[in-house]
């Protein structure tokens, strides 16, 4: 990890606590918003976007110095964070495509 | 390859993507397109994250790709509606997992290069913790869902005692851990987290699984989180506080449709006790008032309204698909049918809808608890299928009940209420429904799948 100065000279953790603290109020405001008919499908898709972790498995697989066992670590996150992307927007897409309005 | 600064752009642009993505969930008629747009982002994420000058070796990755792209839509293709809260468990545990291996993996990697700082050694050590906790907890609700395990609370002497102990230890390990930085001390974090989200969850009963799988969800999130603290991956420190949001309101609002504090569900041991169970003749010399089908029947063909309350036992009985044909027969005859859905029904939250959607319901027709309520007072016939705490009026009256104050669905306040029920066993407070006794109700005893069927052919018929 680089040493990266800001600007302002706000430490890089700082600026990422920054981050976190600002989303947890998007996340709040947004999740309220959604109808309780729904929860379901917001799990499965909650549970897709957490696959969002790939980017870090991703990393540890394919950096240049990883040893066999850090590409074997790294192998394993990908292939579950990956079954849990794909199969998560997948479920979610055949729960919502079963939620129809009365025909008429 | 893509410098910095692009990187960034596209995490960004991935985040608002997920934003919007959940956004979308606010109405069904606006879903799909969310998780479409959600798709989008995690796929530019991908893109992007291949493009990081770090990123060398891509024969691993592709494979590891493609070996869960398999997996994960087979699998979702494949599994039954009825086991979703068994696969969301399931897909959790894959995240916990996955936070402990990059905890480990980056550790490792960055330890050799000497790139370690204190701050990111308690990020490393916290990331593990969550995950492990994640993991082995989601393992266990999964078992219990999928009946691997019994649903009933384990408890024992001393349990809360161990886990307090149990996560003083990690925290001191994660404080030495940013001291000696030594991968000993991070796999012993791991190891007490993976006991911990075991002892956590085997208390806590089958009932109380929409808290659980929520909380998890929650934790699932706040793993992700922790690991974009220690890669300062801003999309994931985005998606992670999202995802830890969403799954901590849903335990909030699961609590809240209980009555009961979010410390009272994770400390456990609350229901699940099997008592005998009491026959229908037993519940006659207790006043209870027994209905044959035709009953029902005759007065679901004279009523003007209908108000059907689905319940765990609906699911397990699948009884939806009748319930289903039950509505199209009614439609024909004119006759309104409306679905009333407690918070808590069934196994996860939004588990009554979606049951129902599959057995192709209009949404339009299930409407939530605060929202149905006022209409039981000017609805014919209220019909209770394998629901029961949630229908029970002590909850409003007696004072010393376990569930008093929870908020309940006034079904007792319908002109005629119908409860399909196989006995009169209690629900999973374990205590008696008072709505059982009132004048105004009668048990149809059954399952609940042949009495709808029963129900559909008798009104066939007429």
């Amino acid at each position: 990890m680089t040493e990266t100065i800001t600007a302002s000279g706000m430490s890089p953790a700082i600026v990422a606590l920054f981050i976190f603290v600002l989303a947890c109020f998007i996340g709040y405001y947004v999740i309220w918003g959604v109808t309780p008919s729904l929860h379901t499908p917001l799990i499965s898709l909650t549970n897709a976007i957490s696959g969002i972790i790939i980017v870090g498995a991703i990393l540890v697989t394919g950096s240049e110095g990883a040893t066999s066992l850090e590409q074997g670590l790294g192998f394993v996150a990908v292939t579950l964070a990956s079954i849990n992307i794909f199969g998560g927007f997948a479920v979610t897409q055949r729960m919502l495509s079963m939620f129809r309005k009365k025909e008429k | 390859m893509l410098n910095a600064n692009t990187l960034a752009i596209a995490y960004l642009i991935s985040a608002a993507l997920f934003i919007l993505g959940l956004k979308g969930l606010t109405s069904p008629s606006t879903a799909r397109r969310g998780n479409y747009l959600a798709m989008l982002g995690m796929a530019l994420a991908i893109v992007a994250t291949l493009f990081n000058p770090v990123v060398q070796n891509y024969s691993l990755i592709f494979t590891g790709l493609a070996i869960g792209a398999v997996i994960g839509i087979v699998v979702a293709l494949k599994i039954d509606m009825k086991a979703m809260p068994q696969l969301v468990a399931a897909f959790h545990s894959l995240v916990g997992l996955t936070a402990v291996l990059v905890a480990i993996g980056t550790f490792t990697e960055h330890a050799t290069s000497g790139l370690v700082d204190r701050i990111m050694l308690v990020e490393l050590g916290v990331g593990s913790f969550i995950g492990a906790i994640t993991f082995t907890g989601s393992l266990i609700a999964f078992g219990k869902l999928q009946g691997i395990l019994s649903g009933n609370p384990v408890v024992f002497k001393g349990q809360h005692l161990l886990n307090l102990v149990l996560g003083l230890v990690a925290l001191a390990l994660v404080i030495q851990f940013s001291q000696n930085s030594g991968l000993t001390t991070l796999i012993l974090i791991t190891v007490i987290a993976l006991a911990l989200g075991f002892l956590l969850i085997i208390p806590i009963g089958g009932a109380d699984m929409p808290v659980v799988i929520s909380m998890l969800n929650s934790y699932s999130g706040w793993a992700a989180a922790a690991t974009g603290f220690t890669l300062q991956n801003n999309a994931l420190i985005v998606t992670g506080a999202l995802v830890g949001f969403s799954g901590a309101i849903l335990s909030f609002i699961m609590c809240r449709a209980m009555n009961r504090s979010f410390i009272s569900v994770i400390l456990g041991g609350f229901g699940g006790s099997d008592d005998e169970e009491t026959t229908a003749m037993q519940a006659a010399n207790q006043g209870v008032k027994s209905a044959a089908v035709e009953d029902l029947a005759f007065m679901i063909e004279n009523a003007n309204r209908l108000i059907i309350v689905p319940g765990y036992g609906m699911a397990v009985a699948q009884a939806q698909h009748a319930l289903k044909e039950l509505t199209d027969i009614l439609n024909e005859k004119e006759i309104e049918v409306k679905f009333a859905i407690h918070p808590v029904a069934g196994r996860m939250p939004g588990h009554m809808n979606v049951l129902l959607a599959e057995s192709d319901i209009p949404y339009d027709q299930v409407v939530e608890m605060e929202e149905i309520n006022p209409e039981f007072s000017t609805t014919d016939v209220a019909l209770v299928v394998g629901a029961n705490d949630v229908t029970n009026p002590a909850a409003k009256t007696d004072k010393s009940s376990p569930i008093y104050g929870m908020p309940i669905l006034d079904v007792e306040k319908a002109k005629y209420v119908f409860v399909i029920k196989r006995s009169m066993r209690p629900g999973y407070s374990g205590i008696e429904n008072l709505l059982y006794f009132r004048d105004n109700c009668s048990m149809v005893f059954g399952d609940a799948k042949e009495v709808c069927e029963a129900l559909v052919a008798e009104l066939k018929n007429s």
